[in-house]
């Protein structure tokens, strides 16, 4: 099941994300000024709406591949049980855009100004983050697998259910940038992703078995 | 006797059809003199002069907007459970009544807001919670829409509707977490020390009674419209199926 991740990194999805992220982060300030103040006030939640963005661009391929060439009635029937299947779908797509964007984020952060005490934090916060993001993008892959035109649709589904992931991390990343503790958020958004990593493959199992039928 | 019986369509329809026209008479009558009562009949609050009476709107919509989501997820979690169509209509039928009333609430809230505290929207966090319901009753309503087979739609909403109110909850701490806000405090609580005085509080019961009445009408017809629309459908079905066997 693990060569799933080949597959998809042979999909060329990979890259594509990261280039996303880099263009949100480059645009921003030309849409508010070079102002290092400025920049350096929103960087966290710049690199954490963007990175939120990136890794809802390659979230309808993730079952929508497997739907088209129907191998995914296949993977239903597989010894491994379906839930398996949406969690190892979503390391899958963790690993090929949520770690990239974790690992691109503090290079990123010098091009916006970041605060010096905030890279730590903010790696550290999208390194927890990304995961929940990819579970939770899963759960509406799967709700939307069946649809001709499911992309916009999915994001109306799914950013919503990113609000707290987002507060959390990105309160996290700005609370180092002022110099303020910055445990709890960290905290807060540990538990969201291991909530989310544990529960939302069942619902996105559930959302698949309905769309099999 | 039980009342499982009622999620036959047909019992629901004999039901219920007498029931609308009373519904709807009952909320208007709580809705006239909750709201002419609370215009005319109640003084101005000190320092809120007469911005007070907006509550007659803001609050009962806003109630009825977070009771529409429960009402859908029981609904939801009934046609997981035993699959009664009824139920997953109901729901249907509930997610734009939830809306209008969201967006009532955001409105009143913004007209009041704009007077008392100099600004028609703050990030604050009941604010911004009923944004992202808002939001979570659009994105169900667009999920009905998109999928074809009822009962494909009926399912998959049914899940986005338990996974959103996790999710709900979750945003509703989380941004409390983020931004203390400007929206004052409960002040309808049972059990609370300081509540809002007796002169408000009858004509808002009353106001509150019109929009539950209200909403319980609204859905009530929704969902016999919802399957009326269901039977066409079949019957069309039947009917296209025959000829092609003809």
């Amino acid at each position: 099941m693990r060569d799933l991740r080949l597959a998809i990194r042979a999909g060329g999805g990979f890259g594509l994300g990261l280039a996303f992220f880099l263009i949100v982060v480059v645009l921003v300030p030309f849409g508010v000024g070079p102002e290092r103040e400025v920049l350096a006030r929103i960087a966290p939640g710049i690199l954490w709406v963007a990175a939120l963005l990136a890794a809802l661009l390659s979230l309808d391929r993730l079952f929508a591949l497997d739907w088209e060439d129907g191998s995914l009635p296949l993977l239903a029937t597989a010894p491994l049980p379906l839930e398996g299947v949406a969690l190892a779908k979503a390391g899958a797509h963790w690993v090929t855009t949520g770690l990239p964007l974790t690992l691109a984020a503090p290079a990123l952060g010098v091009l916006l100004n970041l605060p010096g005490p905030a890279f730590g934090p903010l790696t550290l916060s999208l390194a927890l983050g990304t995961p929940a993001l990819s579970a939770i993008g899963a759960f509406g892959a799967a709700l939307t697998v069946g649809l001709r035109r499911g992309g916009l649709l999915l994001s109306l589904l799914v950013l919503p259910l990113y609000v707290p992931v987002l507060i959390f991390g990105a309160e996290a990343a700005r609370r180092a940038a002022e110099g303020l503790p910055y445990a709890t958020p960290v905290l807060m958004l540990a538990g969201l992703a291991l909530g989310s990593l544990a529960l939302m493959p069942f619902a996105a199992a559930v959302a698949l078995r309905v769309n099999l039928r | 006797m039980s009342i499982w019986e009622y999620a036959n369509p047909k019992k629901f329809n004999e039901t219920t059809a007498p029931l609308v026209p009373w519904l709807f008479g009952a909320a208007c009558l709580c809705l006239v003199v909750g709201l002419v009562w609370g215009f005319f009949g109640t003084p101005d609050a000190e320092r809120f002069e007469s911005t007070v009476k907006i509550i007659y709107l803001h609050v009962p919509s806003a109630m009825m907007a977070i009771n529409a989501w429960a009402m859908m997820l029981v609904a939801s979690l009934i046609w997981l459970i035993r699959r009664h169509h009824v139920s997953a209509l109901a729901a249907r039928a509930a997610a734009p009544v939830g809306l209008t009333m969201t967006l009532i609430a955001l409105l009143t809230g913004a007209i009041w807001g704009q007077p008392m505290w100099g600004t028609w929207w703050a990030w604050d966090p009941r604010l911004t919670s009923f944004l992202i319901l808002f939001l979570f009753y659009l994105g169900y309503m667009a999920l009905w829409e998109a999928i074809d087979d009822p009962d494909t739609a009926a399912d998959l909403t049914s899940v986005l509707c338990m996974v959103g109110s996790v999710f709900a909850i979750l945003s509703r701490y989380a941004v409390n977490f983020w931004n203390q806000g400007l929206h004052q405090g409960a002040s309808l609580s049972l059990d609370a020390e300081e509540n809002v005085a007796d002169v408000f509080w009858v004509p808002l019961l009353v106001c509150i009674a019109g929009f539950v009445l209200l909403f319980l009408a609204l859905v009530l017809m929704r969902t016999r419209t919802e399957i009326a629309a269901r039977r066409i459908r079949a019957l069309e079905a039947r009917a296209r199926a025959v000829e092609a066997r003809a």
